[in-house]
């Protein structure tokens, strides 16, 4: 009896759930974008970490210019927010392929996750800690006895790295959790402030310095940028399903004729930077325009020029990241990892592939004489 | 609260309504009074007893001027070239989620009273479910909202495919049916012995009983717990939107203008008030069902 009237119950309340929601599904915006309706296309998703932003350029790039129906894919790209986990995503099977840092996704691996880097796209790391000029905060080592933000959540490994480098614990300094805004940093609550030269760098110069009346200036700045510190990790990279590598042959070629265009799309967003950042607009994200091209102008400084063809996944950079990746301890003493991915993490396999086919079309994928534009940011990034 | 006249005398009436809406008024003025106060008069590192912050920065980057909140309102996003005034991108955000909320509160609603019946039928189910019931709200809303967005993405049954904004509005539902269905119970149980008996010594059916006498009797108990539903839909909507980042609502437009925070301080408050206009909205319709069901507000409880 009471099992029977608490699952009549149940199955009622599902229905009347459905019901309703089916009454009204036509009212809601999918955030993925329009599709063509040709049937021959292969239907492919792809998460993104964040919502739609220059970060991403290349990838609204290659799908407003058609880069992806030319090769016969179907492409929607899922926004990430902040409770989305792009490999949870992944390894959900919710997604065929996704973005995300390296360091974030080899703790992934090391819990179970069977995913692989097909293609680094970012080549050089874009995280900084910016301090004002008169903290006198130029290396790693002046962190010592200041307070330090950091966002956590996998953000803060090169910090780390670089201070124990320079011998500085992480005792030493006092670490503060920092917002999505840089108001703690310009209020002084933060002398050392995370900040990705693409957005949060820019934060800072669309913003009146009370003392000028102006805007702040990089010449106010100091920035200890990670990659000339020897302590940067891969970030921005393309993760695909290992199994399903293995075992599919369909996906693996999918997965070659997804970087190929993404290449080329990120090609595009090179050599037309206000295109890329209008593209990237016009799919919805809501920063300002000024905002908007300069993270597109210093992404593509993250990218280009490439030595090795974008997408390469260079083995001294990988061991870098992952030799920080075991040996780096947090605030807690613990490391991202405890022992070597296995070979699967990565494999350029795929983007060797798409970067032969992306030549013989004439495609420059290396960017040898990439010479980034100059962008005049606006108050509040407008 | 107070008795409130049955109907009627509407002679004092209209003075009260003026004198409601001057307090209304009266405390929104009071409010930017305080702001504007504090801003002038405030330490501008802030009120800090030993290391915390007890009171906040006075500064134009912590606290904008009202005017200059107001005034941004007007001006364009800076999202491109077509970009739209802020109030209007602001209205269109809460109305999407308004009606996201309205969804999650409709279906709360349904399954909050169903389970009360259910529950004031059978004994047995009242001890089975209410525990579950109340053991639901305390799982943290941000982690279920990613699998709520996962496990909705894999339905699929013929044309109907599943889409982000119904895995927001299930989300307020889940914190709406809770206060329906304790109030709703609460107030199923509520008429006397002496009447139930009556019923039954008429021999009148247990549905019947329940639309004659259990639902109107429980008007009073329901009225509170439909606006706190109400309010629950409406943040189970917003945190949701943050959460799954749902693009067009008033959640995500709060963190987007969050980010732009330090250079364009007052526009972060466009989406909070949004946010704030969106409750207004809801309480204001819940207000409106309680003048409908006047007939049946006999000596309102609060939940």
């Amino acid at each position: 009896m009471k099992h029977s009237t608490r699952l009549i119950s149940g199955v009622g309340a599902l229905a009347v759930t459905a019901l309703a929601l089916a009454g009204c599904s036509s009212g809601g915006s999918s955030d993925s974008t329009d599709s063509a309706d040709s049937g021959d296309l292969t239907p492919v998703s792809l998460q993104l970490q964040w919502y739609s932003q220059a970060q991403f350029a290349g990838y609204y790039a290659a799908l407003d210019q058609g880069y992806y129906e030319d090769e016969g894919l179907d492409v929607s790209i899922l926004e990430g927010a902040a409770d989305i986990v792009p490999i949870d995503v992944l390894t959900g099977g919710d997604a065929d392929f996704a973005i995300s840092w390296v360091p974030k996704v080899l703790g992934s691996i090391e819990q179970g996750a069977a995913v692989t880097d097909i293609a680094q796209i970012f080549e050089r790391s874009g995280t900084t800690q910016i301090s004002m000029k008169d903290a006198n905060i130029t290396s790693p080592a002046d962190l010592k006895g200041k307070t330090v933000g950091s966002w956590g959540y996998g953000n803060e490994w090169e910090l780390f790295a670089g201070m124990q480098k320079a011998g500085v614990n992480v005792g030493d300094i006092s670490l503060v959790q920092q917002a999505f805004d840089m108001n703690g940093f310009l209020a002084g609550d933060i002398q050392a402030a995370q900040a990705m030269t693409y957005n949060e760098y820019a934060q800072v110069l669309e913003t009146v310095n009370p003392a000028t009346g102006e805007l702040y200036t990089p010449e106010e700045l100091n920035v200890i940028n990670w990659n000339d510190e020897g302590t940067a990790m891969l970030q921005d990279a393309i993760w695909a399903d290992s199994d399903r590598l293995a075992s599919d042959s369909d996906y693996a070629d999918t997965a070659v004729k997804f970087i190929k265009a993404s290449i080329k799309g990120w090609a595009y967003a090179r050599d037309n930077p206000e295109e890329a950042a209008k593209i990237v607009t016009a799919s919805g994200s809501q920063l300002g325009e000024s905002h908007q091209l300069w993270m597109t102008n210093e992404v593509n400084k993250l990218i280009w020029p490439s030595e090795n063809g974008v997408g390469m996944i260079n083995q001294d950079e990988w061991d870098q990241t992952v030799s920080i990746a075991k040996g780096t301890e947090n605030e807690t003493g613990a490391t991202i990892i405890t022992s070597d991915p296995p070979e699967t993490a990565f494999s350029n396999e795929y983007v060797e592939k798409a970067l032969s086919e992306l030549k013989d079309e004439g495609v420059d994928v290396n960017g040898a004489d990439f010479k980034p534009i100059t962008v005049t940011l606006k108050e509040g990034g407008q | 609260m107070s008795e409130r006249s049955r109907a009627g005398s509407s002679g004092p009436r209209t003075n009260q309504t003026a004198k409601r809406i001057a307090f209304g008024v009266g405390g929104v003025v009071l409010l930017v009074a305080i702001w504007e106060l504090y801003k002038a008069l405030g330490p501008a590192t802030g009120v800090v007893v030993g290391d915390l912050t007890i009171l906040p920065r006075t500064t134009d980057l912590a606290m904008p001027h009202v005017w200059d909140m107001i005034g941004r309102l007007f001006e364009p996003t800076g999202g491109g070239r077509d970009a739209m005034p802020v109030w209007l991108a602001v209205v269109q955000a809460s109305v999407f989620s308004l009606g996201v909320a309205a969804v999650g509160w409709v279906v709360g609603v349904v399954v909050g009273l169903l389970l009360a019946i259910l529950m004031q039928r059978f004994r047995t189910a009242e001890s089975a479910v209410l525990p579950w019931i109340i053991l639901s709200q305390t799982v943290p809303l941000i982690a279920i909202a990613p699998l709520v967005r996962r496990w909705g993405s894999q339905l699929e049954f013929g044309d109907f495919s599943w889409e982000n904004w119904m895995s927001v509005a299930v989300i307020a539902s889940y914190l709406a049916f809770f206060p329906v269905s304790i109030g709703a119970l609460r107030g199923l149980n509520s008429p006397d012995t002496i009447h139930v008996e009556l019923f039954r010594s008429y021999g009148v059916g247990w549905w019947k009983t329940l639309f004659v006498l259990r639902l109107p009797a429980s008007v009073p108990y329901l009225l509170p717990a439909l606006r706190l539903a109400a309010a629950n839909a409406v943040i189970g909507t917003v945190v949701a939107e943050v959460s799954i980042g749902l693009r067009g609502g008033i959640g995500r437009m709060i963190i987007e203008y969050a980010q732009q925070a330090s250079g364009d301080p007052a526009k972060t408050w466009a989406p909070i008030f949004g946010a704030v206009a969106v409750g207004l909205v809801a309480a204001g319709f819940i207000a409106l069902l309680g003048v409908l069901l006047r007939r049946y507000r006999r000596g309102e409880v609060p939940a």
